[in-house]
């Protein structure tokens, strides 16, 4: 399971990825210095809070925002170098499910409409029953009834609304899905239903995932491999047993001990941390977590660490990794 | 659930509510029975629409109307009927004997008052406290929940979303109220921030001593907050207990349903998630025997015809079923 950068299964290869917004307060880091890969047929669960730059790293992935430095490779090939005609390709390939399935649909356009806008742009079919019969085909696949192809996404529940949007994706074969948390705006037990379809597809067609979303248990029930990012940095990674069986950045720890659980006596230990998540605008030198962190030294004002390699497969970011790793 | 002793504080009898509307009438409240004892905290769990919003302003009576309409029930709150108030009397239990704390503290909170204003507007509304008193007594509120008195001139938008809603908490108990609403308090919160915020209500509940009615969807938040629980569908209350015979042995099947639908952080790997099939009715036209027999892998002939009415299965476990899971025999008559 352990993860080598330009391992030969990875189907995505992210370099020391950068972006960062000019604001009228000065430079906002959103993505900075990441470093991912993601295996074919995997999913990646990327997990933080709101501002942490977990969006802004999805669309960056795809092309849907500008990088301000760093390497995207695809299948081996640097996509941010790519022209425009490997672009659109591209495009083809990896496509994203958006988090509101009541804003990212057009309000004016029928199902069926939605589903083959995608087809109808990319000249994917030959004609109108070509695109017909790949609609049905689709909405099947993804659990939409055919009797609502001509319906309008405000007659049809979020749930719905979001079958929708997985369609949309998958109309082109893609090989690549960004998930941008898609289940965040669903009802729960709408949620598990989305979550079983996206598990299904995966296991049935070989997709690779990058699953975005703040809710820690239904990353851990979608993911492979998981990173955790914290102001525009990746604080620690791992597979998923490791990094939810034994977290070893204080960030890490807090989060997971922080999600409410729906038992009785399983209270353990609550790590809360105090104030809030600094801006990300000019962020100040030293580690990003230091300020609410319990295991904070001069160092981690001084020097940012960067992340290491602590077990086979398992890195932080943190400067006593080493120590919070033995008094686990 | 009916009672007459003086440590019941809030008690909903027949509660229904609809809202007529362009489509048809909006059952969104259907005979709710339900109390609130003096210092607990009761969580009230169901889904979008499932009628937790709509029954907290009921007891507020701040249903818009039209559309809405309260059309049968009575609402005692300290032995008083809030439905037979006059608008005079209304106002003065509002913000003072029952305050409310919203799901999004940034539209909740007026954007061009300082935060001390707000409380201080609270505190002379509904106290006789007089000039630097009140505003001595707004600092103290801040103080509470945990911000500096020297933020107290400053305003909603330069706070962060979790101080935003220790103003709404503090705002909430400047008036020591008898009864706390809190509807979805930390949803629109990140996990770290909404950690703190329960600890801080959590905290403030025992030194306060004021009732919570804590509406959410999250069964997490309620183990760690409340001491009962009412789950509601469709504008029903299908089961109401104890947490702990609840999480224990939830006995309808949608509660089931909702425990196992959620993914925990130990629950097993690689399975699938169990779902509950299908969606919840349209509140314009409710199926016609229990709300929740179109979906349950349990429903009988007689489900279908007739919903059951809440019913005592174990001891204060109340259940809407005929057929509460783990019970022997199903039936009890």
């Amino acid at each position: 399971m352990s993860e080598r950068t330009g391992n030969a299964d990875a189907l995505l290869d992210i370099r020391r990825l950068k972006k960062y917004f000019n604001v009228r307060k000065g430079l906002l880091h959103a993505v900075d210095d990441v470093s991912l890969t993601i295996r074919k047929g995997k999913t990646l669960g990327l997990v933080g809070e709101s501002g942490c730059g977990k969006s802004t790293l999805g669309r960056v992935v795809i092309g849907l925002i500008e990088a301000t430095a760093g390497e995207v490779f695809f299948h081996g090939e640097d996509t941010l170098k790519f022209t425009a005609e490997q672009r659109s390709v591209f495009r083809t390939q990896a496509q994203i499910v958006f988090q509101d399935p009541f804003s990212s649909l057009n309000p004016r356009m029928s199902v069926a409409q939605q589903i083959s806008e995608p087809l109808r742009i990319n000249n994917a079919c030959r004609n109108k029953r070509e695109i017909d019969a790949k609609v049905k085909e689709l909405m099947d696949t993804v659990g939409l009834a055919e009797r609502i192809a001509t319906s309008f996404p405000h007659e049809l529940d979020g749930g719905r609304r979001q079958r929708i949007g997985v369609a949309r994706a998958l109309a082109l074969d893609p090989e690549f899905i960004v998930l941008d948390e898609p289940v965040s705006a669903l009802d729960v037990c709408i949620q598990a239903q989305i979550l079983n379809l996206l598990q299904e597809l995966k296991k049935e067609r070989g997709y690779t995932y990058l699953f975005i979303s703040h809710n820690l248990s239904v990353v851990r029930y979608v993911s492979d491999e998981v990173a955790v990012m914290y102001l525009g940095q990746v604080v620690e990674k791992a597979d998923n047993v490791a990094l939810f069986g034994k977290p070893i950045h204080p960030y890490t720890q807090a989060l997971l001990s922080a999600v409410p659980v729906a038992k009785l006596d399983a209270k353990k230990e609550r790590i809360l941390l105090e104030g809030d998540v600094p801006s990300p605008i000019d962020p100040a030198p030293g580690c990003r977590f230091a300020g609410r962190c319990a295991y904070r030294q001069d160092v981690c004002l001084q020097d940012n660490p960067v992340l290491s390699e602590i077990e086979p497969g398992h890195f932080v970011s943190c400067h006593f990794a080493g120590f919070l790793q033995r008094h686990e | 659930m009916t009672s007459r002793d003086t440590s019941v504080l809030l008690d909903i009898r027949d509660l229904s509510v609809r809202f007529n509307t362009d489509s048809g009438v909006v059952h969104a409240v259907n005979h709710l029975n339900l109390s609130l004892h003096r210092g607990k905290a009761l969580g009230f769990v169901g889904e979008t629409g499932a009628g937790k919003t709509t029954t907290a302003l009921a007891i507020l009576r701040l249903i818009q109307s039209p559309p809405g309409q309260i059309t049968s029930g009575e609402i005692l709150f300290e032995g008083h009927d809030i439905m037979k108030m006059t608008e005079a009397e209304k106002r003065h239990i509002r913000g003072n004997r029952i305050a409310m704390i919203f799901q999004d503290p940034m539209t909740s909170l007026n954007p061009i008052m300082t935060v001390e204003d707000q409380i201080t507007e609270m505190i002379s509304l509904h106290s006789n406290l007089m000039g630097n008193e009140v505003s001595k007594r707004a600092r103290e509120m801040l103080a509470l929940v945990g911000i500096r008195p020297e933020r107290a001139k400053d305003y909603p938008h330069q706070f962060s979303g979790g101080m935003r809603q220790r103003v709404g908490i503090a705002i909430a108990l400047a008036c020591e109220p008898a009864l706390l609403i809190a509807d979805e308090p930390t949803t629109a919160l990140d996990v770290t921030i909404q950690a703190q915020v329960l600890e801080l209500i959590k905290d403030l509940q025992s030194v306060v001593k004021t009732s919570l009615l804590l509406i959410t969807h999250d069964l997490g938040i309620v183990a760690e907050i409340c001491q009962d629980v009412a789950i509601m569908y469709a504008g029903r209350l299908v089961e109401y207990s104890d947490i702990r015979s609840l999480y224990g042995h939830p006995m309808h099947p949608y509660t089931q349903g909702l425990f196992n639908a959620v993914p925990n952080l130990d629950s097993p790997l690689g399975g699938k998630l169990a779902v509950i099939p299908g969606l919840p009715p349209d509140p314009t036209d409710l199926p016609k025997g229990c709300s929740f027999s179109p979906r349950c892998p349990y429903a009988q002939a007689v489900c279908h015809e007739k919903a059951c009415g809440m019913r005592e299965v174990a001891p204060n476990h109340f259940v809407d079923c005929y057929f509460p899971l783990g019970v022997e025999g199903g039936q009890r008559s």
